[in-house]
């Protein structure tokens, strides 16, 4: 009980006295998975879009597929991505294996199933009578598109939100493509793996609170979005 | 309208935030050569690694990448093409990877004991006894059930777990089919050292580790070295390899090289001498010095080679020949400023 007393203690003050290892840490972390969740939203959204919007035959299977994906292992996405990215796969040549590009890599394919999923959701959300009434009134179907799509944004922005969070909190993707490389690939996730391994606590413990407090500042957001 | 907008200043700030970050990073790091290392988790935990690591980029101007696995899996990376260079403990291993063509130039830089720890109670009685005998009563004794007896492996394939399996050979079992699965006693945790010595602590379990490793954990632990240390039959030895892939371009070839010279050079063997000396009492890991002739490997003459010998019979002559007199007339170590940036 005493080592976690103490291990908070000390964490508390590694993050109040701005510990530049945290901060770094801390700042690669919001830029891997950002950009992740910015590549992965102009790749969701658009196909999430289509396919609401678009029927053709096998579209039910289709959803179901993507919906199973949204529980797709980090682990094996770290796999599948590693094998494709190792100078001896077949994207080699780009020598993404152990970059931070590779992590956002890794992050986009974990997070497109489930932002493909929430943009249907969102935009199954708006009415039908909604719908109708717009064509009603004249509308071609691309101004119909843009109507129902600005009707959803809000609910699309919570699923942008969501995969951000997925992105962020994962470990086992980030571990097995970026390599936990200091000062290069290591993240908040693959750090504390590392150090509660290593045996050093406070630091693990001071990590773990940011990735708290994110979760914590991502959470008040989607509530927000949600509000509205 | 109004939200559209809000939603909208937040998505440019998203992506500026993202850009300006993007930019940071390359800034600082494309500008110069980047090696990648993959080594083993003692060298890593200890912090030797982390404590080398700026002397080298100093030196030749470049980027040292670090990512830490087991021996075994370090050379599963290597063989891969995805690491420039190794820092490895696994000596049959190693002999394999270089005779196969994938390394060369494989230095010997530094070694310590492997040892038995254990709970201070000590419930199999192997103080004093050799790794060998020691072994047995574990096994006698976990095979029983008898409370309080307990292994714990790395079980992935690291140096010391291939030591590990090394030492169950010489007291007379078969590893996968008498040892591995064959009861509570043993457990493996499929990670490196540090975490593995954390697992022994809780189960309150014996487990064999390096002594750098130990002595960096000591504080942490309450599980304490049992048998004989500095015992010959119990010797751990690090080696240095270039690693060898043909989409590998000569200058990352020769900063490769740079790492394995800069390891077995005596400014940084002393560094590795002096390295925990102040923090643990004791060197968590002894230099060669240019002298390891007991240790059946090589610590002197520096890695000039840029294709392994054992290819350049099998390679066309031309490339060899270019690659040999490349070799005669520029000196072993140049300068990393004029290799290119490596992405």
């Amino acid at each position: 009980m005493n080592e976690i007393v103490e291990g908070i203690r000390q964490a508390i003050q590694l993050i109040v006295s701005l510990n530049p290892e945290v901060l770094d840490i801390t700042a690669r972390s919001l830029y891997i998975s950002l950009s992740a969740t910015l590549v992965a939203s102009l790749i969701a959204i658009p196909i999430g879009g289509f396919i609401h919007f678009k029927q053709f035959g096998g579209k039910r299977g289709l959803i179901t597929i993507i919906q199973a994906l949204y529980a797709l292992p980090t682990v094996l996405v770290g796999l599948l991505v590693w094998l494709l990215l190792s100078r001896s796969g077949p994207f080699g040549f780009l020598q993404l294996l152990f970059t931070p590009t590779g992590m956002i890599i890794g992050q986009t394919v974990l997070i497109v199933p489930l932002m493909i999923g929430m943009t249907l959701i969102a935009l199954s959300g708006v009415s039908q009578t909604k719908q109708d009434t717009v064509i009603s009134l004249g509308a071609t179907q691309l101004q119909t598109v843009i109507t129902i799509v600005k009707e959803a944004r809000f609910a699309i922005l919570g699923g942008v939100i969501l995969g951000f969070g997925r992105a962020i909190s994962e470990v086992g993707a980030a571990m097995i493509i970026g390599g936990n490389i200091k000062g290069y690939t290591r993240v908040l996730t693959t750090a504390i793996a590392l150090e509660t391994s290593i045996g050093d606590l406070p630091l693990a413990i001071a990590l773990g609170i940011i990735l708290l407090l994110i979760a914590l500042i991502v959470t008040a957001l989607l509530f927000l979005v949600q509000e509205r | 309208m109004k939200p559209l907008g809000k939603m909208l200043i937040v998505c440019i700030l998203v992506t500026t935030m993202a850009v300006a970050a993007s930019g940071c990073t390359t800034s600082t790091t494309s500008a110069k050569p980047q090696l990648t290392l993959a080594t083993t988790t003692s060298l890593y935990d200890t912090g030797l690694l982390d404590y080398l690591k700026p002397y080298f980029e100093q030196q030749y101007n470049c980027t040292l990448l670090i990512t830490s696995q087991g021996s075994g899996a370090a050379l599963q990376v290597a063989s891969r093409g995805d690491c420039g260079v190794l820092a490895v403990h696994s000596p049959a291993a190693e002999k394999a990877f270089v005779a196969n063509g994938t390394g060369m130039n494989r230095r010997c830089f530094a070694y310590n004991y492997f040892v038995i720890v254990g709970p201070p109670s000590d419930p199999a009685a192997i103080n004093g006894t050799g790794a060998v005998a020691a072994f047995q009563k574990i096994y006698q004794l976990g095979t029983n059930n008898t409370t309080g007896v307990a292994f714990v492996s790395r079980g992935d394939q690291s140096g010391t777990h291939v030591k590990e399996q090394g030492i169950w050979a010489s007291a007379g079992y078969n590893y996968t089919t008498q040892i591995e699965g064959s009861g509570a006693w043993y457990s493996e945790t499929g990670q490196g050292m540090g975490a593995t010595l954390q697992v022994a602590n809780q189960k309150q379990a014996y487990t064999l580790t390096d002594l750098g490793t130990y002595l960096a954990y000591k504080g942490n632990l309450t599980l304490v070295p049992l048998g004989v240390t500095n015992d010959s039959a119990m010797l751990n030895v690090y080696s240095a390899i270039t690693v060898y892939n043909t989409k590998f371009t000569t200058d990352e070839i020769q900063l490769a090289n740079n790492f394995v010279n800069f390891m077995i050079s005596n400014s940084t063997q002393q560094l590795i001498g002096a390295y925990g000396v102040q923090q643990y009492g004791q060197p968590l890991f002894y230099p060669m010095n240019g002298n390891c002739s007991k240790f059946n490997c090589t610590c002197t003459g520096l890695a000039t080679d840029l294709v392994p010998p054992t290819l350049m019979t099998a390679t066309s002559t031309a490339t060899a020949n270019a690659t040999m007199t490349g070799m005669a007339a520029t000196p072993a170590v140049v300068s990393a400023t004029t290799t290119k940036a490596a992405t």
